[in-house]
């Protein structure tokens, strides 16, 4: 039977851990609160930039004066992925089903004979696919002193991803992030941003009947705003793998508290029980005792 | 005849002001231009400038650096990648928009050489940065432009 003294030091081991599980559990709470606001501020922006780049990306079409990077190269042998993970762990799963998800498209990519290079975003992805793919990584981007995501960050990886297009080194990019459902929930989320693809809502395709004028030409307004339709793409997929983070935080440390919870309760009952055997074997031992004299 | 417009003015990080206004001046890439209620739908890109919007509340200043606005039957939506109200703005929120203006300016020149395009883009921007700080009254730190 196990000795009382190892009992009572797990139990205080178990108790501080579920402290620590606990306090870090309402850290994420208030961290997410202020993740989801931003990323709830970021939303009108990137849905009127959505809705005016895809009329002006129906407008000009396929025809040979488009951008490429809206036409995309010509090419489809090259795929840049961007992996966003968050910088820390003990967050459940939500790392691992990011990089799940980008490393079946790598599979499929290799298997159609494709080339493919990866820049991480964040430590705990890049540590992963270093492991099995190190030869692929071309970049990585370090957050780990960004405390609150901001449109600059956003801005350099962009710039980044497209002197890399323009100097030929790949045809198509895709980003990956976890897409914040609730705090249960994080969908990890596979998004083509080059060649660059515009999701219209119902509603705004109601208003595209609407004939605008442009200033300067439409060509010259979508060779503008394609670079930084990239980057907001990007700082919308950075604040919602942000929220995500901090959701799948909160519920992993959730998780582990209440299981500490659990651990002490049997623990403690079975302190309760060694500790009243050996009480009885004590009384035994007395009692025994006294009947021989 | 509407004499009021939904006016929006968002950057990416958040919705700057949302209100009725009856005229909006713009400083559009080719031009300022005064938008008024019932103004064709026009998409105009910006540059680095001062929006005067004229509401209820008299007339509102806000410092706007790239983007676009979108003008259409609803109201205008100004979309700017950085975007301050007048109040907000300091001198080294400007400083930090002509020293970035400037090192794109002196990345242009190294990485094109002489190509006129992309060297002319960045020169127009950084005095037009300068313009704008000198139009809300705040120095730039390189006078010699």
């Amino acid at each position: 039977m196990a000795n009382l003294k190892d009992l009572k030091n797990r139990i205080s081991s178990v108790k501080s851990t579920r402290k620590i599980t606990k306090a870090m559990q309402m850290v994420a709470a208030a961290k997410l609160r202020r993740a989801q606001e931003a990323a709830e501020n970021a939303r009108p922006y990137a849905e009127q930039f959505a809705a005016v780049m895809s009329q002006l990306a129906k407008s000009v079409g396929d025809s040979d004066s488009a951008p490429r990077l809206l036409r995309g190269t010509g090419r489809e042998q090259t795929y840049l992925l961007v992996v966003m993970t968050a910088e820390k762990g003990l967050c459940g799963g939500f790392n691992t089903n990011i990089v799940k998800r980008a490393i079946q498209r790598i599979k499929s990519l290799q298997a159609d004979g494709k080339t493919v290079k990866i820049i991480t975003v964040g430590k705990k992805g890049r540590a992963v696919l270093r492991r099995a793919y190190g030869d692929l990584l071309i970049d990585h981007v370090d957050m780990t002193d960004v405390k609150r995501v901001g449109y600059g960050d956003a801005q350099e990886i962009a710039r980044d991803v497209l002197n890399r297009f323009d100097e030929g080194e790949f045809d198509v990019s895709y980003i990956y992030y976890g897409e914040f459902e609730n705090t249960m929930t994080q969908v990890p989320t596979e998004q083509q941003i080059i060649p660059a693809t515009f999701e219209t809502s119902e509603e705004e395709q109601k208003g595209a009947g609407t004939v605008y004028e442009y200033e300067p030409s439409e060509e010259a307004i979508l060779a503008d705003l394609l670079p930084r339709a990239v980057a907001t793409q990007i700082f919308a997929a950075l604040l919602e793998n942000a929220a995500s983070e901090q959701g799948a935080r909160m519920t992993a440390m959730d998780n582990a508290t209440r299981n500490a919870d659990d651990m002490v309760e049997d623990l403690n009952r079975e302190y309760n029980r060694t500790r009243q055997a050996v009480i009885t074997n004590e009384l035994i031992e007395i009692i025994s005792g006294a009947e021989a004299l | 005849m509407a004499d009021t417009m939904q006016f929006d003015l968002v950057s990416p990080e958040r919705r700057v002001a949302s209100y009725k206004a009856t005229a909006v001046r713009i400083p559009g890439a080719e031009g300022e231009l005064t938008a008024m209620p019932l103004h064709a739908p026009l998409i105009t890109t910006l540059r680095p400038g001062v929006l005067h919007v004229e509401g209820e509340k008299g007339t509102e200043e806000y410092i706007v650096t790239g983007g676009f606005a979108q003008i259409g039957a609803e109201g205008i939506s100004v979309l700017a990648e950085e975007s301050y109200h007048r109040d907000e703005m300091s001198q080294e929120i400007l400083d930090r928009m002509i020293d970035a203006a400037a090192e794109r300016q002196r990345k242009a020149v190294e990485a094109s050489h002489n190509d006129p395009g992309p060297v002319d883009d960045a020169a127009k921007l950084l005095s037009d940065m300068v313009a704008m700080g000198n139009h809300i009254g705040l120095s730039s730190k390189q006078p010699s432009l």
